[in-house]
């Protein structure tokens, strides 16, 4: 379960800020970089790139462990792995929505008061990452699904590795048990996304007594 | 057997495997297995999607409400997991892995023709047809499903991708198509073993998927803004 933690940092993380700086670099070469990068990042096979990582890191820069789970130089390469295909995806989502988000009025009112334009950002991107979580969240789903390949090819003994091992001595009981393990892994997330929009904008929060507030 | 391991070369590009098997031809025959597999899963979930859809989103009622649940349940699972789930379950072989990639990815497009239903059958056009005599069959196909057309093509185009991965991820773990065949994924798995002495053996198979996959993308990301200005299919992936 570290290991889908620390690649939603990372996913989150590096796409966050990829996609702020395309969004306010657009058309510049940075911006032409981070598309290429996301565009990449969703094709790559996690699998491929994990083995890639392991060729670099671990056999040829003798960097990071290439198998097994114990420190924190362990979790490195697979929740890098993991994290970057998701990364893409963020920039992607984050870009697109912040540049969207910096037409609207309330932005241009706040360059016209003279706010700095960090400022500015900051007011739109908590507006942006809206739509940017419903994505991500049902983007968990393939974050799973990608930690059981990951941890194949990285010997992470998780859930993913179980049930591999599972179906390939055809224990089918574990592997219905590790199936519902993920499918309520995967809907707590969607409940934690649906809850966390309230937290990010209060129009949509639901009220004591009632049903949501407004709809949108 | 005489050429074992070899570095790419005139007479093989690639050069060879563990066995001698030329690593060029093993990649250029995985591509029928994954193109095959990624394509008929794609077209069969866009078929049962798409009669979903439209049943759900013009009848309504209690049939919309029952097909509706039976998507939510397959949605309540991440999709690779699924799939793993149903490979093990009917076996290894190419078509018990067309029938786990359409179970994950038919969802997506009934949900799509039911919501552009939903909003199509409320337009004048469609009243027009209708008092005109029009039958449902004509309503359904000869005036809503074309709307569709557009927002289909670019899910199905940008599904064909995430099936050629989705496929190379289960022969990569052993439970696709089983290994003589050369898919790419087992190809890939069976590199690994020589990562150390020959990175090329698995890096070949990987670009290759990689290529593929880029195009349907780049492919899809073409379509989506020639046929969908109005930005039906939201940026998933």
């Amino acid at each position: 379960m570290e290991l889908a933690l620390a690649a939603l940092v990372i996913g989150v993380a590096v796409g966050g800020i990829l996609g702020v700086v395309s969004a306010l670099k657009k058309g510049s070469l940075v911006d032409l970089a981070v598309m290429i990068f996301a565009q990449v990042g969703v094709s790559v096979p996690v699998f491929w790139l994990g083995i890639l990582l392991t060729a670099l890191f671990a056999v040829h820069w003798g960097l990071f462990p290439a198998v097994g789970r114990g420190s924190l130089a362990h979790l490195f390469l697979p929740a890098l792995t993991l994290g970057l295909g998701l990364a893409a995806v963020a920039s992607r989502l984050v870009r697109a929505s912040l540049i969207e988000t910096l037409h609207e009025d309330y932005v241009r009112g706040a360059r016209a008061r003279g706010l700095p334009d960090w400022r500015v950002t900051a007011h739109a991107l908590r507006n942006a990452l809206l739509p940017v979580m419903s994505v991500l969240g049902v983007r968990f789903g393939a974050l799973l699904g990608g930690s059981v390949l990951t941890e194949s090819v990285f010997g992470w003994p998780g859930l993913g590795s179980l049930a591999v091992t599972a179906i390939s001595q055809r224990d089918f009981p574990l592997v219905q048990g590790i199936v519902l393990v993920f499918a309520s892994m995967f809907l707590l997330l969607h409940l934690a996304v649906d809850l966390a929009y309230g937290v990010l904008d209060p129009r949509i929060r639901v009220e004591a007594g009632g049903g949501p507030s407004a709809a949108n | 057997m005489e050429a074992r391991l070899e570095g790419p070369s005139a007479s093989h590009w690639l050069g060879t495997d563990n066995f001698g098997r030329d690593l060029w031809a093993r990649i250029a025959f995985g591509s029928r297995i994954s193109l095959t597999i990624a394509l008929t899963s794609i077209a069969a979930a866009l078929g049962i999607g798409t009669l979903v859809g439209l049943a759900s989103g013009y009848f309504g009622g209690l049939l919309d409400h029952l097909l509706m649940r039976i998507v939510d349940l397959f949605l309540a699972f991440p999709p690779f997991v699924l799939a793993l789930a149903l490979v093990a379950v009917l076996g290894p072989g190419v078509s018990s892995v067309v029938i786990a990639l359409t179970a994950i990815y038919w969802t997506e497009y009934a949900r799509l023709v039911r919501a552009i239903t939903l909003s199509e059958s409320r337009r004048d056009y469609v009243t027009a047809a209708r008092s005109l005599g029009a039958t449902h069959a004509n309503l359904l196909f000869r005036q809503i499903l074309p709307r569709a057309f557009g927002p289909l093509a670019v899910v199905a185009t940008l599904g064909i991708g995430t099936a050629i991965v989705a496929e190379s991820g289960l022969s990569f773990l052993g439970f696709g198509v089983e290994p003589p065949a050369p898919t790419w994924g087992w190809t890939l798995a069976y590199g690994m073993r020589y990562l150390r002495s020959h990175m090329w053996l698995s890096t070949a198979p990987g670009l290759a998927i990689l290529v593929t996959v880029l195009g349907f993308n780049l492919f899809g990301d073409g379509l989506r803004d020639r046929l969908d200005p109005r930005g039906l299919v939201r940026t998933t992936r």
